[in-house]
């Protein structure tokens, strides 16, 4: 396939690298509706798209976005959308049904201020629970959270690999400091970039089609146009996609698209550590206070202090197992974020309660400073 | 003689919809169309949330069902991703003029190649009896008890009205399936429709005057004449725009 990368090195902001990112991963489908500050994303696509036999359509509203980005999927193309907060909001109707569904796609949710219109130019960290449970109905759900420029092109791509091979909606969470800010990028060529694609069933008009999942708990995937005769419903179904409304049913439907996430999560949590294995204070955070954090730690360990860093790269699937552990050596856990206090409510449901925990928040517009961080550290 | 048969198109399993339903002659004439026009491997259809939501369980050809009302934004990502194939919504009046009324609007006015089947009967079926977007003015139902006022609520609303004057609609008809003579003028618009969309010419929409005895209160039979008499006054039957 010709990705028609823009292979070499740029100086670009957030937004510009998630779109190249998206392009690099072989999306040729993008539906979107614009809005601040995410819409950048939707203005390169827009022109560079129809070079490459993709399509990009400006719809009446994200509802109608994230439904077109659906049929694009199952029509067989790798599709995304890319929104902010109160579009987000409109689009989990369709992510919900992309999860019943099984339907492999990318959103982006480029955060701001909330709730309502809030603060449409300062950036916020505060969709980080909307994107793990703003849909109606129990889930898991797959969220990555880039802290540069660089990080949008990498981990698009990663986010469409992750969504083919789960067959999930992967939310990557920038939020509106990173999306703006530009930075060096370096775009890798071609045969550098792993691409995945979704499995298909092995035999053509195979009816009811082979679904057996494999053994990450995804079933294979036929898209429309094919001859396989697909069925695709919201509607709690069997292995064959004909609707079964049964609690053996939901149950079985529900547990899998739980487990294939949950069981898998050592497969799909990234973390990124600075000074962790000795410290006995720890700094967990992500996204711009994850840069902030870093040179906290880093100051500290100047003066002394046995400090570390865990980066939260991954943001969904949560990585109990690492809090847990963290919390274990760690006699104090600091969360910086730019929102109330989501993400510290985790760390606190995972870990040792022994552990100190002391969130450090920002009601959004701001970036939790270094200096913050470090008085907390000190303190 | 002539020998009805059903086409390979259609599940031979026992239908879920109440006795004197429209759907069941649709979802046939949609399988009979398919099967001369012989697109089984071409179709791609999307169904509605409403009584029609299981739409797929009767046809053997890929569909989805999509969000309430969305089917035409849904059909656009289809459609638009596979030029070459025949991309249709199947939607009922709650789906298609209340919660979609944007979702058809904008996919009409962008002149999306895709067909529309618009099944009118006046009234939430699946949620029990519920006022439509095109109940009649007076009309009782569960949420209109003392019959639909027009100064409260307005007058009952018609699609073809709306679209008829887009640039990139192209085809506009209203049958109803009351006796086999309407039946076959049904189906030969909603065949026309797939054929213009297969000559890559535009957007097109055929509305189904269909009865809901169980939620008009009234037998079969009086519910077809209902629609003779009464419904089609609101709704003219006919061929609305042919471009």
């Amino acid at each position: 396939m010709d990705r028609k990368n823009l292979t070499g090195l740029y100086f670009w902001q957030g937004n510009t690298a998630c779109a190249e990112g998206a392009i690099a991963a072989g999306c040729r489908f993008f539906a979107g509706y614009p809005i601040t500050p995410s819409l950048e994303i939707m203005v390169h696509m827009n022109s560079r798209l129809p070079e490459l036999n993709g399509i990009c359509i400006q719809m009446e509203d994200e509802i109608a976005s994230m439904a077109a980005v659906l049929g694009s999927s199952w029509a067989g193309r790798k599709a995304m959308t890319a929104t902010s907060g109160p579009g987000f909001s409109l689009m989990l109707e369709n992510i919900g049904l992309a999860i019943m569904t099984e339907t492999p796609c990318v959103v982006v949710n480029v955060q701001r201020g909330g709730p309502s219109t809030g603060l449409p130019t300062f950036y916020s960290q505060s969709d980080i629970m909307q994107a793990r449970w703003g849909a109606h109905g129990d889930y898991e759900i797959i969220a990555l959270c880039p802290n540069s420029p660089q990080e949008c092109f990498d981990l698009t791509i990663k986010a469409f690999n992750l969504s083919e091979q789960y067959r999930v909606p992967v939310i990557i969470l920038i939020d509106g400091f990173i999306a703006h800010m530009m930075e060096k990028v370096t775009v890798p060529d071609d045969n550098s970039i792993q691409i995945v694609s979704r499995n298909q069933p092995k035999q053509l008009a195979d009816i009811p089609v082979d679904s057996k999942p494999d053994n990450l708990l995804v079933p294979p995937m036929a898209n429309f146009g094919q001859g396989y005769r697909t069925h695709t419903t919201g509607l709690t179904h069997d292995e064959h996609g004909y609707p079964d409304i049964s609690t053996e049913a939901q149950n079985k439907l529900i547990s899998r698209l739980i487990d294939k996430i949950k069981l898998n999560s050592d497969k799909i949590v990234i973390t990124e550590q600075t000074c962790l294995d000795d410290a006995d204070i720890a700094v967990i955070s992500y996204g711009i206070n994850s840069r902030t954090a870093v040179e906290a730690v880093k100051r500290a360990r100047k003066n002394n202090v046995k400090a570390g860093h865990l980066r939260l790269v991954s943001l969904w699937p949560f990585p109990e197992k690492k809090i847990r552990e963290l919390s274990n050596q760690a006699k104090k856990i600091i969360v910086p974020e730019t929102n109330m206090g989501q993400i510290v409510r985790e760390v606190q449901r995972f870990a040792d309660s022994n552990t100190q925990i002391a969130p450090l928040n920002n009601a959004g517009g701001e970036i939790i400073t270094a200096d913050k961080i470090l008085k907390t550290i000190m303190s | 003689m002539t020998t009805y048969t059903l086409p390979d198109e259609i599940r031979k399993i026992r239908s879920h919809y109440c006795p004197g339903c429209g759907h069941g002659i649709l979802h046939r004439l949609v399988a009979e169309l398919v099967n001369e026009l012989d697109i089984t491997e071409k179709v791609i259809a999307i169904a509605p949330v409403g009584c029609a939501v299981i739409a797929y369980d009767y046809w053997k050809f890929d569909v989805s069902e999509a969000a309430h009302g969305r089917a035409p934004a849904v059909a656009t990502g289809i459609k638009r991703s596979l030029p070459d194939k025949v991309v249709f919504t199947y939607q009922g009046d709650g789906d298609l003029l209340a919660i979609g009324l944007s979702e058809i609007v904008h996919a009409a006015n962008r002149g999306e190649k895709i067909s529309v089947f618009f099944v009118n009967n006046n009234v939430y079926g699946m949620t029990g009896g519920q006022m439509a977007p095109t109940t009649l003015s007076g009309q009782k139902t569960l949420t209109t008890p003392y019959g639909r006022n027009e100064t409260e609520i307005g007058p009952p609303i018609d699609i073809l009205k709306i679209l008829q004057d887009f640039k990139n609609v192209v085809y506009l008809a209203r049958g109803t399936v009351t006796s086999p003579k309407e039946i076959n003028k049904t189906k030969e618009y909603m065949r026309k429709s797939l054929q213009i969309q297969m000559d890559n010419k535009g957007f097109s929409l055929i509305e189904i005057l269909s009865p809901c005895p169980t939620y008009w209160g009234m037998t079969a039979i009086n519910a077809l004449k209902h629609i003779n008499e009464t419904v089609v006054k609101n709704y003219p039957l006919g061929i609305i725009k042919d471009e």
